[in-house]
């Protein structure tokens, strides 16, 4: 009952996308407001029932309701509830269902903060989503349906794949879902724009707080995902370039240079077919990548269940949603033109190429990405493109960018110049040179030409993001929080490329076979093995060893790397034991029994790996700190002015 | 304005590249292993039936084969069991198989009552061996040409279909028969 109960209110769902996407676009278009008026409840309607079509899934994941294929093809009753809830997105159509209901989200909370701008706008970038929502639905409904049942239902389930049994994995989809599904709120007032014909700064005002948001969410999602595959895999690295992970870097690159671009558009109402470009790009870019992993057109170890029908689905509705994007755009950006000029030295060129090199960068990717898919289809023979093509590509655009980051965030806007900045970035860049050749060659050792640069770089960004706050204070300024966003957002960016140099350069790693009761040093620890027995869990068992770690005789930790083998799936898997001591990492993988009592080890020593992370955190906390800036509470501004006029005075 | 089309004109082309890629998605060699077309990996095994005895590579050479990554303890191998015995039966390649971290009496006590469909069975109770050959689960079956080369992994139970449709065409049978 369930089940078909959950299928049924997706199916009104996707009817009520429909009347969304219809009455949003069409209403407008006619200028018939009764129309337009439908927008709204069918938003409110069509969450109720995502929402309702979501509870029912989940309800029978709770309820181990193994008559249900998808239920019963991705849980297990042993799996602890927590699981029990996050299978829901373990695989392709419980994903989907997310997908959905995250777009519902959006969608709803796109429609309050759409109230009180222009009705028909409102109605085009509600329509817009429609659309988007209407075509997920359908493909859900006809391609992957969660709610077929089995007969016979199954006595149990085949369990969730044990590498999905993390929490930093339950949570990667959710948050990394809401970035992408973001983008698509961008996209929307992209396409409600390019609807109108028109296009101000007013239009990037509304814009960027969306954009912004789903730029932090999907920061944080890349993030977690990578920290996941950092120790559940126990390959010890934090970035493969894999497919799947290129797919949600992309739009993250798009987003980047959206936000950047975004900026000169409210500021200066420069850019504006770009802009717009980028906001149609970053969520098409996340719908191919979508495409690529959905569609088994690229293989890769996040692969979910691929069938060419649903390939042949996503690439049509690709070409329907980005083809008329970007045909409205041939169409209609030639009128956006703007008039205005700018020095060479001004912050618009800086964010000019700004966006240059992000989307250079994210080209460099694509290439990459497209490259295997390329060559198979013109009949050139398999290719496989990893880390030797991407890492130095992508640097190539990247190094020049941070470079740029420190001046532009202090050069003035159009009339160019650092504002008398010139000489304390000077002296800041010195300073950052020192710090950084004195880590690279003082605290570390075997430097290359490369990590004392981007070392460098990384304290400069982060020196430099400091001068303005700090002169704020000292001449006692209020900080504007999209200002403050902004600084904290840089030095995260600082603080990740500095740990990442560190990682990249300065990583010791060796394997080992150790005897019970033997060590071996590495990386400035000594690690001793103790000794090895077995270990059992809720639906797993397998051995469990003890090493104990310590530094210029000081115990540091004792670490329990493990293997498991999970006993419903017959998967074995690596625990990696991961200790930290002052943001760098040690990492102990267990090996294999090579008999007579000694085992085969992999040991890690990771400088500042944390900050990675820690590093990207910043960023994504810099974005959302600077969205609550009282400028976009476009609310609130309004609400002010009319009380202005109403007592007579003036609005400013 | 020419240059505002230009987009329009990269994304019609990138469709009609995925568009392609899609359609010959059934014939199309996936990648599932970064060591297709790569030499297989050398080894020196016992043999499951008799420890004294060695399944190396070297003697392997010459010949076509399947590498059948199995052990008793996975089911899906079970399922699998009765289609490898048909192939077996047909004679157009030889099965051999890597028992992955089993225990030595167990395996052949399996092998006596579902039929033993392996020409060799090399014994790998650590894993270790099937840690070069980058195996994932098991069952995973890995076509193998008389010059070492791994030509297609297949990943799961082989099914008739998968059978006919996958691994079949891969052998060139004319060879592979006489061997």
């Amino acid at each position: 009952m369930i089940p078909e109960l959950g299928q049924f209110a997706l199916i009104l769902a996707l009817l009520l996308a429909a009347l969304q996407a219809v009455f949003g676009i069409v209403g407008p278009a006619l200028g018939r407001e009764r129309w337009t008026a439908v927008v709204t409840p069918a938003v409110a309607g069509q969450f109720v029932m995502v929402a309702t079509a979501m509870g029912c899934l989940i309800a029978s994941f709770v309820a181990n309701d193994f008559s249900v294929a998808y239920v019963a093809e991705n849980s297990n009753s042993a799996l602890p509830l927590f699981y029990r809830v996050a299978a829901l997105w373990g695989a392709h159509s419980g994903s989907l269902i997310l997908w959905i209901f995250l777009l519902s989200c959006w969608t709803v909370a796109a429609a309050f903060g759409t109230a009180r701008l222009p009705r028909n706008f409102a109605a085009r970038v509600l329509g817009v989503l429609g659309t988007i929502s209407f075509g997920f639905i359908l493909y859900t409904l006809l391609t992957s349906n969660p709610f077929v049942r089995l007969s016979p239902p199954w006595a149990d389930g085949q369990g969730l794949n044990p590498i999905l049994q993390d929490p930093g994995l339950a949570a990667h989809p959710p948050v990394l879902y809401t970035g992408y599904v973001g983008l698509a709120v961008a996209y929307a007032f992209a396409g409600a724009a390019l609807l109108e014909g028109r296009l101000d700064r007013e239009w990037a005002r509304w814009t960027r707080p969306w954009a912004t948001s789903a730029w932090a969410f999907l920061t944080c999602g890349i993030a977690l995902g990578s920290w996941w595959a950092y120790y559940t895999l126990g390959w010890g690295g934090f970035w493969f370039w894999d497919p799947v992970e290129n797919a949600s870097f992309m739009p993250w690159l798009m987003g980047t240079a959206l936000i950047h671009s975004l900026a000169v558009t409210e500021k200066r109402g420069l850019f504006k077919s770009w802009t717009l470009l980028l906001a149609v790009l970053g969520f098409s870019l996340s719908l191919v990548g979508t495409f690529l992993v959905r569609s088994g057109v690229l293989i890769s170890v996040h692969s979910f269940a691929v069938s060419p029908g649903r390939g042949e689905f996503i690439l049509t509705f690709l070409v329907i949603m980005i083809g008329a994007a970007l045909a409205l755009y041939a169409w209609r950006a030639p009128q956006m033109q703007s008039e205005a000029g700018f020095e060479l030295t001004a912050r618009e060129s800086f964010l000019l190429f700004n966006n240059i090199l992000l989307v250079t960068a994210c080209g460099t990717v694509f290439a990459g990405e497209m490259a295997p898919i390329i060559s198979n289809a013109l009949g050139l023979g398999k290719l496989s493109v990893g880390p030797p093509y991407f890492n130095p590509t992508f640097l190539v655009s990247m190094l020049p960018l941070l470079v740029l980051v420190p001046m532009g965030m202090h050069a003035r806007w159009k009339r160019g110049g650092l504002g008398g900045r010139g000489r304390t970035l000077l002296v800041a860049l010195g300073a950052a040179a020192l710090i950084g050749c004195a880590v690279a060659f003082g605290v570390f050792t075997g430097a290359g030409i490369l990590s004392p640069v981007s070392m460098t770089l990384g304290v400069w960004i982060i020196i430099a993001s400091l001068i303005d706050p700090i002169d704020r204070l000292r001449r006692r300024i209020a900080i504007p929080r999209a200002v403050l966003g902004m600084t904290i957002a840089h030095i995260g960016l600082g603080v990740f490329v500095f740990s990442m140099t560190a990682v990249q350069a300065f990583t010791a790693e060796r394997d080992v076979a150790l005897a019970i009761g033997s060590s071996v040093r590495d990386g400035g620890y000594t690690f001793r093995f103790q000794g090895v027995g077995p270990i059992q869990g809720p639906d797993y068992g397998g051995s469990g060893a003890t090493m104990v770690v310590t530094r210029h005789g000081k115990p540091v930790a004792v670490m329990h790397p493990a293997k498991r083998d999970y006993w419903v799936q017959h998967i074995a898997t690596t625990h990696s034991a991961i200790t930290i001591n002052g943001g760098s990492n040690i990492l102990v993988a267990l090996g294999q029994n090579l008999g007579d009592g000694r085992w085969s080890f992999r040991l890690q020593v990771r400088p500042l790996v944390l900050y990675i992370w820690i590093g990207a955190l910043i960023m994504a906390g810099g974005g959302l700190l600077a969205i609550t800036d009282r400028r976009y509470r476009v609310a609130d501004s309004a609400t002010k002015e009319a009380a202005a006029i109403l007592a007579g005075g003036d609005a400013r | 304005m020419i240059r505002y089309f230009v987009p329009l004109g990269v994304f019609a082309a990138i469709v009609v590249l995925l568009a392609l890629s899609i359609h010959q998605a059934p014939r199309k060699d996936l990648v599932p292993s970064p060591l297709i077309g790569k030499p297989a990996p050398s080894f020196s095994l016992p043999s499951l039936s008799d420890p004294n005895e060695k399944v190396t590579s070297a003697a392997l050479r010459g010949h076509w084969y399947l590498l059948n990554v199995w052990g008793t303890w996975c089911i899906s191998c079970r399922i699998e069991s009765p289609e490898l015995l048909a192939i077996a039966h047909t004679g157009v390649v030889p099965l051999i198989g890597l028992d992955w971290k089993d225990s030595r009496a167990e395996a052949m006590a399996y092998l006596h009552q579902k039929g033993n469909p392996y020409q060799q069975i090399a014994f790998d109770p650590g894993g270790l061996e099937a840690i070069q050959w980058g195996v994932y689960g098991a069952p995973e079956t890995f076509v193998v040409n008389p010059q070492g080369i791994i030509v297609y992994k297949y990943i799961g139970p082989i099914t008739p279909r998968a059978w006919a449709h996958d691994i079949l065409p891969r052998l060139p049978a004319g060879q592979a028969s006489g061997s």
